[in-house]
Protein backbone atom coordinates (compact mmCIF):
# COMPACT_ATOMS: atom_id res chain seq x y z
CA UNK A 1 0.00 0.00 0.00
CA UNK A 2 2.46 2.23 1.19
CA UNK A 3 4.31 1.56 -2.32
CA UNK A 4 2.42 3.72 -4.38
CA UNK A 5 0.83 5.87 -2.57
CA UNK A 6 0.48 9.07 -3.76
CA UNK A 7 0.62 12.54 -1.60
CA UNK A 8 -3.27 13.44 -3.24
CA UNK A 9 -4.69 10.16 -1.66
CA UNK A 10 -2.73 10.84 1.77
CA UNK A 11 -4.56 14.18 2.18
CA UNK A 12 -8.19 12.12 1.48
CA UNK A 13 -6.85 9.68 3.96
CA UNK A 14 -5.87 11.93 6.65
CA UNK A 15 -9.01 14.10 5.82
CA UNK A 16 -11.11 11.66 6.93
CA UNK A 17 -9.13 10.79 10.52
CA UNK A 18 -9.57 12.78 13.10
CA UNK A 19 -7.01 13.54 16.14
CA UNK A 20 -3.66 13.20 16.39
CA UNK A 21 -4.58 9.32 18.40
CA UNK A 22 -6.00 8.50 15.06
CA UNK A 23 -3.60 10.15 12.60
CA UNK A 24 -0.90 8.69 14.91
CA UNK A 25 -2.67 5.44 14.43
CA UNK A 26 -2.24 5.77 10.46
CA UNK A 27 1.18 6.49 10.62
CA UNK A 28 2.48 3.23 12.61
CA UNK A 29 0.08 1.45 9.87
CA UNK A 30 1.83 3.21 6.91
CA UNK A 31 5.24 2.63 9.03
CA UNK A 32 4.36 -1.23 9.07
CA UNK A 33 3.67 -0.91 5.30
CA UNK A 34 6.89 1.07 4.15
CA UNK A 35 8.79 -0.77 1.57
CA UNK A 36 12.01 -2.30 3.57
CA UNK A 37 15.43 -1.36 2.68
CA UNK A 38 18.17 -4.47 2.60
CA UNK A 39 20.31 -4.80 5.12
CA UNK A 40 23.10 -4.04 2.69
CA UNK A 41 21.53 -0.66 2.25
CA UNK A 42 21.84 0.14 5.75
CA UNK A 43 25.16 1.34 6.05
CA UNK A 44 26.44 4.68 7.71
CA UNK A 45 27.44 6.63 4.07
CA UNK A 46 23.15 5.84 4.00
CA UNK A 47 22.93 7.69 7.12
CA UNK A 48 20.55 10.82 8.22
CA UNK A 49 21.85 12.65 10.78
CA UNK A 50 19.88 14.69 12.98
CA UNK A 51 17.27 12.03 13.84
CA UNK A 52 16.93 10.46 17.17
CA UNK A 53 16.37 7.02 15.63
CA UNK A 54 18.33 5.20 12.66
CA UNK A 55 17.31 6.56 9.63
CA UNK A 56 18.76 5.00 6.36
CA UNK A 57 17.96 6.82 2.99
CA UNK A 58 18.73 6.10 -0.29
CA UNK A 59 17.48 7.47 -3.78
CA UNK A 60 17.43 5.42 -7.22
CA UNK A 61 16.85 7.26 -10.77
CA UNK A 62 14.31 5.49 -12.56
CA UNK A 63 14.62 5.16 -16.29
CA UNK A 64 11.31 6.84 -16.87
CA UNK A 65 11.18 10.08 -19.88
CA UNK A 66 11.91 12.12 -17.98
CA UNK A 67 14.14 9.99 -15.66
CA UNK A 68 12.78 10.33 -11.86
CA UNK A 69 14.06 9.88 -8.60
CA UNK A 70 12.65 7.06 -6.23
CA UNK A 71 13.31 7.37 -2.40
CA UNK A 72 13.81 4.41 -0.32
CA UNK A 73 14.06 5.06 3.43
CA UNK A 74 13.64 2.87 7.10
CA UNK A 75 14.01 3.59 10.44
CA UNK A 76 14.28 1.42 13.24
CA UNK A 77 11.25 3.30 15.17
CA UNK A 78 7.46 2.53 13.53
CA UNK A 79 6.37 6.40 13.76
CA UNK A 80 9.24 7.76 11.95
CA UNK A 81 9.25 4.82 8.87
CA UNK A 82 5.23 6.11 8.91
CA UNK A 83 6.40 9.59 8.16
CA UNK A 84 9.30 8.50 6.05
CA UNK A 85 5.93 6.79 4.54
CA UNK A 86 4.65 10.23 3.36
CA UNK A 87 7.96 11.97 2.67
CA UNK A 88 8.22 9.48 0.08
CA UNK A 89 4.67 9.64 -1.48
CA UNK A 90 5.63 13.63 -1.09
CA UNK A 91 9.17 13.24 -3.02
CA UNK A 92 8.93 9.96 -4.64
CA UNK A 93 8.80 9.40 -8.50
CA UNK A 94 9.33 13.03 -9.82
CA UNK A 95 12.17 14.51 -11.72
CA UNK A 96 15.34 16.25 -9.84
CA UNK A 97 13.88 19.65 -10.52
CA UNK A 98 10.28 19.04 -9.45
CA UNK A 99 11.63 17.51 -5.87
CA UNK A 100 13.77 20.82 -5.54
CA UNK A 101 10.56 22.74 -5.89
CA UNK A 102 8.42 20.35 -3.12
CA UNK A 103 7.51 23.12 -0.02
CA UNK A 104 6.90 20.35 2.51
CA UNK A 105 6.15 22.52 5.34
CA UNK A 106 3.04 23.39 3.79
CA UNK A 107 2.22 19.42 3.34
CA UNK A 108 3.04 18.59 6.92
CA UNK A 109 0.50 21.58 8.01
CA UNK A 110 -2.36 19.85 5.56
CA UNK A 111 -2.01 16.87 6.90
CA UNK A 112 -2.28 18.40 10.51
CA UNK A 113 1.13 16.61 11.77
CA UNK A 114 3.53 19.77 12.07
CA UNK A 115 1.73 20.80 15.15
CA UNK A 116 2.24 17.05 16.96
CA UNK A 117 6.19 16.79 16.23
CA UNK A 118 8.12 17.98 18.75
CA UNK A 119 10.80 20.50 17.53
CA UNK A 120 13.07 17.50 18.20
CA UNK A 121 11.45 15.41 15.68
CA UNK A 122 11.00 18.30 13.15
CA UNK A 123 14.42 18.75 12.98
CA UNK A 124 14.85 15.10 11.92
CA UNK A 125 12.31 15.15 9.57
CA UNK A 126 13.59 18.19 7.85
CA UNK A 127 16.94 16.23 7.94
CA UNK A 128 15.83 13.43 5.99
CA UNK A 129 14.13 16.29 3.54
CA UNK A 130 17.58 17.98 3.48
CA UNK A 131 19.03 14.63 2.32
CA UNK A 132 16.56 13.84 -0.21
CA UNK A 133 16.93 17.52 -1.63
CA UNK A 134 20.83 16.58 -1.63
CA UNK A 135 20.19 13.94 -3.52
CA UNK A 136 18.04 15.30 -5.78
CA UNK A 137 20.65 18.06 -6.33
CA UNK A 138 23.31 15.24 -7.50
CA UNK A 139 21.02 13.54 -9.74
CA UNK A 140 20.40 16.96 -11.24
CA UNK A 141 23.96 16.99 -11.49
CA UNK A 142 24.81 13.73 -12.96
CA UNK A 143 22.14 14.26 -15.85
CA UNK A 144 23.22 17.33 -17.06
CA UNK B 1 -4.03 -2.47 43.67
CA UNK B 2 -0.97 -3.54 45.88
CA UNK B 3 0.78 -4.66 48.92
CA UNK B 4 0.44 -2.53 52.44
CA UNK B 5 4.16 -3.03 52.53
CA UNK B 6 4.43 -0.50 49.19
CA UNK B 7 2.70 2.07 51.09
CA UNK B 8 4.39 5.62 51.04
CA UNK B 9 5.41 6.51 54.90
CA UNK B 10 3.40 9.76 54.34
CA UNK B 11 0.57 10.78 52.32
CA UNK B 12 1.12 10.82 49.07
CA UNK B 13 -2.23 12.02 47.63
CA UNK B 14 -1.82 14.96 50.20
CA UNK B 15 1.38 15.71 48.77
CA UNK B 16 0.31 15.51 44.95
CA UNK B 17 -2.50 18.24 45.98
CA UNK B 18 0.61 20.65 46.74
CA UNK B 19 1.51 20.41 43.09
CA UNK B 20 -1.10 22.10 40.92
CA UNK B 21 0.23 20.90 37.70
CA UNK B 22 -0.37 17.00 38.58
CA UNK B 23 -4.14 18.47 39.07
CA UNK B 24 -4.63 19.34 35.02
CA UNK B 25 -6.42 17.18 33.26
CA UNK B 26 -5.37 16.83 29.34
CA UNK B 27 -7.53 16.73 26.64
CA UNK B 28 -10.15 13.73 26.75
CA UNK B 29 -10.13 13.89 30.66
CA UNK B 30 -6.73 12.20 30.71
CA UNK B 31 -5.02 12.81 34.11
CA UNK B 32 -1.19 13.54 33.79
CA UNK B 33 1.42 10.50 35.03
CA UNK B 34 4.44 12.66 35.36
CA UNK B 35 7.12 10.10 34.73
CA UNK B 36 10.46 12.22 33.88
CA UNK B 37 10.79 13.67 37.72
CA UNK B 38 14.60 12.90 37.40
CA UNK B 39 14.65 15.17 34.32
CA UNK B 40 13.29 18.00 36.16
CA UNK B 41 10.73 17.68 38.93
CA UNK B 42 7.79 19.61 39.09
CA UNK B 43 6.97 22.93 41.63
CA UNK B 44 5.15 22.71 44.58
CA UNK B 45 2.57 25.60 44.92
CA UNK B 46 4.71 27.59 47.90
CA UNK B 47 7.84 27.46 45.18
CA UNK B 48 5.51 29.07 42.84
CA UNK B 49 4.28 31.61 45.39
CA UNK B 50 7.37 32.06 47.12
CA UNK B 51 9.07 33.42 43.43
CA UNK B 52 5.85 35.55 42.99
CA UNK B 53 6.19 36.89 46.54
CA UNK B 54 9.44 38.16 45.47
CA UNK B 55 8.72 39.90 42.46
CA UNK B 56 5.52 41.29 43.57
CA UNK B 57 6.97 42.56 47.12
CA UNK B 58 10.11 43.41 47.35
CA UNK B 59 12.49 42.78 43.84
CA UNK B 60 15.52 44.51 43.68
CA UNK B 61 19.04 43.67 42.71
CA UNK B 62 21.08 41.34 45.46
CA UNK B 63 23.94 42.61 47.16
CA UNK B 64 23.37 46.00 45.93
CA UNK B 65 21.32 48.39 47.52
CA UNK B 66 20.87 49.54 51.03
CA UNK B 67 17.38 50.47 50.89
CA UNK B 68 14.58 48.11 51.83
CA UNK B 69 13.83 46.28 48.47
CA UNK B 70 17.54 45.50 48.45
CA UNK B 71 18.00 44.61 52.08
CA UNK B 72 15.11 42.94 52.28
CA UNK B 73 16.37 40.20 48.88
CA UNK B 74 20.01 39.92 50.60
CA UNK B 75 18.34 38.98 53.55
CA UNK B 76 15.67 36.49 51.75
CA UNK B 77 19.24 35.28 49.50
CA UNK B 78 20.99 34.75 52.58
CA UNK B 79 17.93 33.06 54.08
CA UNK B 80 18.31 30.45 51.27
CA UNK B 81 22.17 30.00 51.27
CA UNK B 82 21.45 29.02 55.28
CA UNK B 83 19.21 26.45 54.15
CA UNK B 84 21.57 25.09 51.66
CA UNK B 85 24.04 24.90 54.35
CA UNK B 86 21.80 22.79 56.30
CA UNK B 87 20.44 20.77 53.73
CA UNK B 88 23.87 19.20 52.84
CA UNK B 89 25.74 19.35 55.94
CA UNK B 90 28.21 22.40 55.38
CA UNK B 91 29.80 23.75 58.18
CA UNK B 92 29.68 27.71 57.05
CA UNK B 93 27.22 29.21 54.96
CA UNK B 94 30.53 30.59 52.70
CA UNK B 95 30.63 27.29 51.01
CA UNK B 96 27.39 27.31 49.44
CA UNK B 97 27.61 28.86 45.95
CA UNK B 98 24.63 29.88 43.41
CA UNK B 99 25.37 29.43 40.39
CA UNK B 100 23.10 28.30 37.02
CA UNK B 101 23.02 24.34 37.82
CA UNK B 102 24.85 21.29 38.46
CA UNK B 103 26.55 22.15 34.77
CA UNK B 104 27.95 25.42 35.63
CA UNK B 105 29.16 23.83 39.05
CA UNK B 106 30.63 21.06 37.65
CA UNK B 107 32.55 23.30 34.85
CA UNK B 108 33.49 25.80 37.79
CA UNK B 109 35.60 22.59 39.23
CA UNK B 110 36.62 21.36 36.29
CA UNK B 111 38.09 24.66 34.86
CA UNK B 112 38.43 26.72 38.29
CA UNK B 113 40.34 23.75 40.01
CA UNK B 114 41.15 21.95 38.09
CA UNK B 115 42.72 23.94 35.04
CA UNK B 116 44.60 25.31 38.21
CA UNK B 117 45.86 22.32 39.58
CA UNK B 118 46.22 19.22 37.31
CA UNK B 119 49.43 19.02 35.64
CA UNK B 120 50.24 16.46 32.33
CA UNK B 121 50.25 12.97 33.54
CA UNK B 122 47.77 13.84 36.68
CA UNK B 123 44.79 11.43 36.33
CA UNK B 124 41.20 12.17 36.96
CA UNK B 125 39.26 9.16 37.62
CA UNK B 126 35.73 8.69 36.19
CA UNK B 127 33.37 6.42 34.93
CA UNK B 128 31.08 5.02 32.35
CA UNK B 129 27.90 5.84 34.17
CA UNK B 130 28.21 9.17 34.31
CA UNK B 131 26.18 12.13 33.11
CA UNK B 132 27.82 14.55 30.37
CA UNK B 133 27.89 16.91 32.93
CA UNK B 134 30.27 14.94 34.75
CA UNK B 135 31.85 13.34 32.07
CA UNK B 136 32.93 16.33 29.19
CA UNK B 137 34.25 19.20 31.51
CA UNK B 138 36.60 16.26 32.71
CA UNK B 139 37.19 15.50 28.94
CA UNK B 140 38.29 19.10 28.33
CA UNK B 141 40.60 20.17 31.40
CA UNK B 142 42.18 16.52 30.83
CA UNK B 143 42.53 18.04 27.33
CA UNK B 144 43.70 21.49 28.56
CA UNK B 145 46.08 20.34 31.37
CA UNK B 146 47.59 17.31 29.59
CA UNK B 147 46.00 15.05 32.33
CA UNK B 148 44.66 11.68 31.57
CA UNK B 149 40.76 10.63 32.94
CA UNK B 150 41.07 6.69 33.59
CA UNK B 151 37.63 4.96 34.45
CA UNK B 152 36.34 2.87 37.96
CA UNK B 153 35.03 -0.66 35.81
CA UNK B 154 31.36 -0.99 36.07
CA UNK B 155 29.95 -4.51 37.40
CA UNK B 156 27.53 -6.30 35.12
CA UNK B 157 24.04 -5.04 36.90
CA UNK B 158 25.99 -1.44 36.73
CA UNK B 159 27.46 -0.57 39.88
CA UNK B 160 31.35 0.78 40.41
CA UNK B 161 33.25 -2.49 40.83
CA UNK B 162 35.39 -0.97 44.49
CA UNK B 163 36.98 -4.56 44.10
CA UNK B 164 39.29 -3.13 40.96
CA UNK B 165 39.25 0.44 42.59
CA UNK B 166 43.02 -0.45 43.36
CA UNK B 167 43.74 -0.90 39.73
CA UNK B 168 42.95 2.90 38.74
CA UNK B 169 43.10 4.72 42.09
CA UNK B 170 46.91 5.66 42.55
CA UNK B 171 48.68 8.05 43.92
CA UNK B 172 48.52 9.70 40.07
CA UNK B 173 44.69 10.01 40.93
CA UNK B 174 44.49 14.00 41.24
CA UNK B 175 40.29 13.90 41.73
CA UNK B 176 37.77 11.29 41.15
CA UNK B 177 34.45 12.48 40.22
CA UNK B 178 31.49 10.52 40.74
CA UNK B 179 27.56 10.87 40.85
CA UNK B 180 25.66 9.90 43.77
CA UNK B 181 23.24 8.34 42.11
CA UNK B 182 22.84 7.21 38.30
CA UNK B 183 20.20 9.20 36.41
CA UNK B 184 19.78 5.94 34.12
CA UNK B 185 20.88 3.08 35.81
CA UNK B 186 19.27 4.85 39.44
CA UNK B 187 22.86 3.16 41.42
CA UNK B 188 23.52 4.47 44.89
CA UNK B 189 27.40 5.38 44.95
CA UNK B 190 29.14 4.57 48.04
CA UNK B 191 30.01 8.02 48.48
CA UNK B 192 31.88 7.94 51.60
CA UNK B 193 34.07 4.97 51.01
CA UNK B 194 34.73 6.61 47.49
CA UNK B 195 35.68 9.82 49.18
CA UNK B 196 37.94 8.02 51.90
CA UNK B 197 39.80 5.91 49.21
CA UNK B 198 40.47 9.27 47.41
CA UNK B 199 41.48 10.82 50.06
CA UNK B 200 44.17 8.28 50.68
CA UNK B 201 45.87 8.93 48.20
CA UNK B 202 46.00 12.35 48.07
CA UNK B 203 43.46 12.92 45.92
CA UNK B 204 39.77 15.04 46.04
CA UNK B 205 36.41 13.67 45.44
CA UNK B 206 33.67 15.56 43.03
CA UNK B 207 30.23 14.45 43.48
CA UNK B 208 27.60 14.76 41.30
CA UNK B 209 24.35 15.23 43.52
CA UNK B 210 21.38 15.99 40.91
CA UNK B 211 19.82 13.28 41.34
CA UNK B 212 21.49 11.94 44.79
CA UNK B 213 20.52 15.33 46.79
CA UNK B 214 16.94 15.26 45.50
CA UNK B 215 16.21 11.75 46.75
CA UNK B 216 18.25 11.05 50.00
CA UNK B 217 19.65 12.88 53.15
CA UNK B 218 23.22 14.52 52.06
CA UNK B 219 25.85 15.23 54.52
CA UNK B 220 29.29 16.69 53.10
CA UNK B 221 31.37 16.46 56.76
CA UNK B 222 30.14 13.19 57.02
CA UNK B 223 30.57 12.06 54.30
CA UNK B 224 33.97 14.22 53.80
CA UNK B 225 33.02 15.35 50.29
CA UNK B 226 34.89 18.13 48.68
CA UNK B 227 32.77 19.25 46.11
CA UNK B 228 29.20 18.96 45.60
CA UNK B 229 26.89 20.02 42.44
CA UNK B 230 23.29 19.76 42.40
CA UNK B 231 20.41 21.85 41.20
CA UNK B 232 17.37 23.50 42.73
CA UNK B 233 15.02 22.43 39.54
CA UNK B 234 15.22 18.76 40.46
CA UNK B 235 14.67 19.13 43.89
CA UNK B 236 11.48 20.34 43.50
CA UNK B 237 12.60 24.54 43.00
CA UNK B 238 13.10 26.72 40.51
CA UNK B 239 14.95 26.40 36.97
CA UNK B 240 17.73 27.74 36.40
CA UNK B 241 19.20 27.85 40.15
CA UNK B 242 22.08 25.64 41.17
CA UNK B 243 24.36 24.92 44.00
CA UNK B 244 28.23 24.45 44.00
CA UNK B 245 29.83 23.51 47.74
CA UNK B 246 33.17 23.67 48.12
CA UNK B 247 35.48 22.70 50.97
CA UNK B 248 36.22 26.61 52.20
CA UNK B 249 39.90 25.74 51.88
CA UNK B 250 39.49 24.60 48.36
CA UNK B 251 36.97 27.36 47.43
CA UNK B 252 40.25 29.83 48.28
CA UNK B 253 42.36 27.28 45.70
CA UNK B 254 39.48 27.66 42.89
CA UNK B 255 39.79 30.05 40.22
CA UNK B 256 37.02 31.89 39.25
CA UNK B 257 35.19 30.68 36.09
CA UNK B 258 33.56 33.95 35.15
CA UNK B 259 34.58 37.73 35.78
CA UNK B 260 32.77 41.17 36.20
CA UNK B 261 30.55 42.60 38.97
CA UNK B 262 30.44 41.56 42.60
CA UNK B 263 33.06 39.44 42.64
CA UNK B 264 35.57 41.01 42.68
CA UNK B 265 37.81 42.97 46.33
CA UNK B 266 39.51 45.90 44.02
CA UNK B 267 39.36 46.85 40.56
CA UNK B 268 42.28 48.51 39.51
CA UNK B 269 42.98 50.10 35.87
CA UNK B 270 45.43 47.08 34.94
CA UNK B 271 44.22 44.45 37.24
CA UNK B 272 41.72 43.11 39.68
CA UNK B 273 41.92 41.06 42.77
CA UNK B 274 38.50 38.43 43.81
CA UNK B 275 36.44 38.73 46.53
CA UNK B 276 36.24 36.06 48.92
CA UNK B 277 33.73 33.28 48.40
CA UNK B 278 31.16 32.80 47.54
CA UNK B 279 31.11 36.20 45.62
CA UNK B 280 34.12 35.47 43.86
CA UNK B 281 32.49 32.81 42.31
CA UNK B 282 28.68 34.81 41.81
CA UNK B 283 29.67 37.38 39.07
CA UNK B 284 27.33 39.70 37.79
CA UNK B 285 23.63 39.52 38.25
CA UNK B 286 22.30 35.89 39.25
CA UNK B 287 18.82 34.62 39.41
CA UNK B 288 17.38 36.06 42.46
CA UNK B 289 13.48 35.39 42.98
CA UNK B 290 14.62 31.84 41.85
CA UNK B 291 17.47 31.35 44.22
CA UNK B 292 14.88 32.91 47.01
CA UNK B 293 12.66 30.26 45.85
CA UNK B 294 14.99 27.50 45.98
CA UNK B 295 14.95 28.33 49.73
CA UNK B 296 10.57 26.79 49.65
CA UNK B 297 11.73 24.15 48.42
CA UNK B 298 14.33 23.07 50.46
CA UNK B 299 11.50 23.54 53.22
CA UNK B 300 9.11 21.69 51.84
CA UNK B 301 11.24 18.82 51.34
CA UNK B 302 12.78 19.05 54.64
CA UNK B 303 8.99 18.82 55.78
CA UNK B 304 8.61 15.36 54.15
CA UNK B 305 11.91 14.19 55.25
CA UNK B 306 14.78 12.69 53.40
CA UNK B 307 14.48 9.38 55.30
CA UNK B 308 10.76 9.51 54.52
CA UNK B 309 10.98 10.33 50.46
CA UNK B 310 13.77 7.40 50.44
CA UNK B 311 11.75 5.13 51.71
CA UNK B 312 9.02 6.22 49.24
CA UNK B 313 11.10 5.68 46.69
CA UNK B 314 12.25 2.44 47.66
CA UNK B 315 8.91 1.31 47.73
CA UNK B 316 7.87 2.83 44.03
CA UNK B 317 11.06 1.01 42.53
CA UNK B 318 9.86 -2.08 43.67
CA UNK B 319 6.69 -1.72 42.71
CA UNK B 320 7.99 -0.60 39.57
CA UNK B 321 10.48 -3.72 39.22
CA UNK B 322 7.37 -6.24 39.64
CA UNK B 323 5.11 -4.23 37.58
CA UNK B 324 7.43 -4.19 34.38
CA UNK B 325 8.56 -7.63 34.74
CA UNK B 326 5.19 -8.77 34.12
CA UNK B 327 5.32 -7.81 30.34
CA UNK B 328 7.02 -9.70 28.37
CA UNK B 329 10.89 -9.12 26.40
CA UNK B 330 11.20 -6.27 29.52
CA UNK B 331 14.89 -5.65 30.08
CA UNK B 332 15.19 -3.11 32.94
CA UNK B 333 18.78 -2.15 33.66
CA UNK B 334 20.97 -1.32 36.39
CA UNK B 335 21.22 -2.90 39.65
CA UNK B 336 19.49 -4.94 42.28
CA UNK B 337 16.61 -2.36 44.02
CA UNK B 338 18.92 -2.53 47.26
CA UNK B 339 21.52 -0.81 45.60
CA UNK B 340 19.33 1.83 43.91
CA UNK B 341 17.11 4.90 43.44
CA UNK B 342 13.41 5.55 41.71
CA UNK B 343 14.81 5.44 38.35
CA UNK B 344 13.73 2.75 36.32
CA UNK B 345 15.11 2.25 32.79
CA UNK B 346 13.96 0.42 30.17
CA UNK B 347 13.86 -1.28 26.92
CA UNK B 348 11.76 -3.74 25.13
CA UNK B 349 12.77 -6.09 22.52
CA UNK B 350 11.17 -5.17 19.27
CA UNK B 351 10.18 -1.68 20.78
CA UNK B 352 12.05 1.71 19.96
CA UNK B 353 12.40 3.42 22.37
CA UNK B 354 10.89 6.86 20.68
CA UNK B 355 7.92 4.98 19.43
CA UNK B 356 6.96 3.75 23.05
CA UNK B 357 7.89 7.39 24.88
CA UNK B 358 5.26 8.81 21.53
CA UNK B 359 2.51 6.00 22.63
CA UNK B 360 3.01 6.10 26.61
CA UNK B 361 2.37 9.92 25.67
CA UNK B 362 -0.91 9.48 24.17
CA UNK B 363 -1.76 7.99 27.55
CA UNK B 364 -1.08 10.61 29.41
CA UNK B 365 1.96 8.95 30.60
CA UNK B 366 5.34 11.32 30.58
CA UNK B 367 8.41 9.68 30.45
CA UNK B 368 11.95 10.43 28.76
CA UNK B 369 14.00 8.52 26.00
CA UNK B 370 16.69 8.48 24.36
CA UNK B 371 20.69 8.30 26.07
CA UNK B 372 19.91 10.48 29.07
CA UNK B 373 23.33 12.33 28.78
CA UNK B 374 24.77 9.20 29.13
CA UNK B 375 26.14 7.97 25.36
CA UNK B 376 29.00 6.07 26.79
CA UNK B 377 26.80 4.16 29.49
CA UNK B 378 24.68 3.29 26.26
CA UNK B 379 27.89 1.98 24.42
CA UNK B 380 28.44 0.10 27.47
CA UNK B 381 24.83 -1.31 27.34
CA UNK B 382 24.90 -1.31 23.99
CA UNK B 383 21.81 -0.13 23.46
CA UNK B 384 21.61 3.10 21.47
CA UNK B 385 18.64 4.66 23.52
CA UNK B 386 16.46 3.51 26.37
CA UNK B 387 13.12 4.83 28.13
CA UNK B 388 13.21 6.27 31.32
CA UNK B 389 10.23 6.54 34.24
CA UNK B 390 11.97 8.42 37.25
CA UNK B 391 9.97 9.16 40.34
CA UNK B 392 9.29 12.36 42.39
CA UNK B 393 7.84 12.85 45.68
CA UNK B 394 4.46 12.66 44.47
CA UNK B 395 4.61 9.86 42.24
CA UNK B 396 2.08 7.37 43.54
CA UNK B 397 1.64 3.54 42.89
CA UNK B 398 -0.93 4.56 40.70
CA UNK B 399 1.33 6.29 38.33
CA UNK B 400 3.18 2.98 38.10
CA UNK B 401 0.18 1.37 36.88
CA UNK B 402 -0.66 4.12 34.70
CA UNK B 403 2.67 3.00 33.26
CA UNK B 404 1.85 -0.37 33.07
CA UNK B 405 -1.34 -0.23 31.01
CA UNK B 406 -0.59 2.54 28.82
CA UNK B 407 2.88 0.19 27.78
CA UNK B 408 0.12 -2.47 27.37
CA UNK B 409 -1.57 0.22 24.69
CA UNK B 410 1.79 0.46 23.23
CA UNK B 411 2.51 -2.30 22.68
CA UNK B 412 -0.74 -3.47 21.29
CA UNK B 413 -0.30 -0.59 18.85
CA UNK B 414 3.50 -2.14 18.09
CA UNK B 415 1.75 -5.09 17.18
CA UNK B 416 4.41 -6.60 20.19
CA UNK B 417 1.30 -8.07 22.09
C1 LIG C 1 23.33 12.98 37.22
C2 LIG C 1 23.14 14.31 36.58
N1 LIG C 1 24.15 15.19 36.57
C3 LIG C 1 24.04 16.40 36.02
C4 LIG C 1 22.87 16.82 35.45
C5 LIG C 1 22.81 18.19 34.84
O1 LIG C 1 21.94 19.01 35.53
P1 LIG C 1 21.56 20.45 34.96
O2 LIG C 1 21.05 20.23 33.58
O3 LIG C 1 20.52 20.94 35.90
O4 LIG C 1 22.79 21.29 34.98
C6 LIG C 1 21.79 15.96 35.43
C7 LIG C 1 20.51 16.38 34.80
O5 LIG C 1 19.93 15.71 34.01
C8 LIG C 1 21.92 14.68 36.02
O6 LIG C 1 20.91 13.81 36.01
Amino acid sequence: MADDLTIDELYEEFEDLGDWDERCDYLIDLGFNLPQLPDEAKIDPNMVHGCQSNVWLVAEMKPTEPPTLEFIANSDAIIVNGLIAVLTALFSHQTPERILMIEPQEVFARLGLERHLSPQRRNGLYSMVDRVRQLAVEAATNSS
Amino acid sequence: MSDSHLQSPFDVEAVRRDFPILQKLLPKGLSVTYLDSGSSAQKPQCVIDKEAEVYENYYANAYRGVYRFGALVDEQLEGTREKVRQLVGAKQTDEVIFTSGSTMSLNVVAFGWGRRHLQPGDEILLNEMEHHANFVPWQQAAEQTGAVCRFIPLTDDGRLDLSRLDEVLTTKTKLLAVTGMSNVLGTINPVKELAARAHAVGAIIVVDGAQSVPHMTTDVVEDDIDFLAFSAHKLYGPSGVGVLYGKHELLDATDPLLFGGHMIDRVYRDHSTWAAPPAKFEAGTGQIAQAIALGAAIDYVSNIGFEAMHEHDRRLAEYAHQRLNELPDMRIYGPHLEHKGAIVSFTIDGAHPEDLAQLLDRRGVFVRHGHHCTMPLHDLLGVSATVRASFGVYSSLADVDALFDALQFALGRLRLA
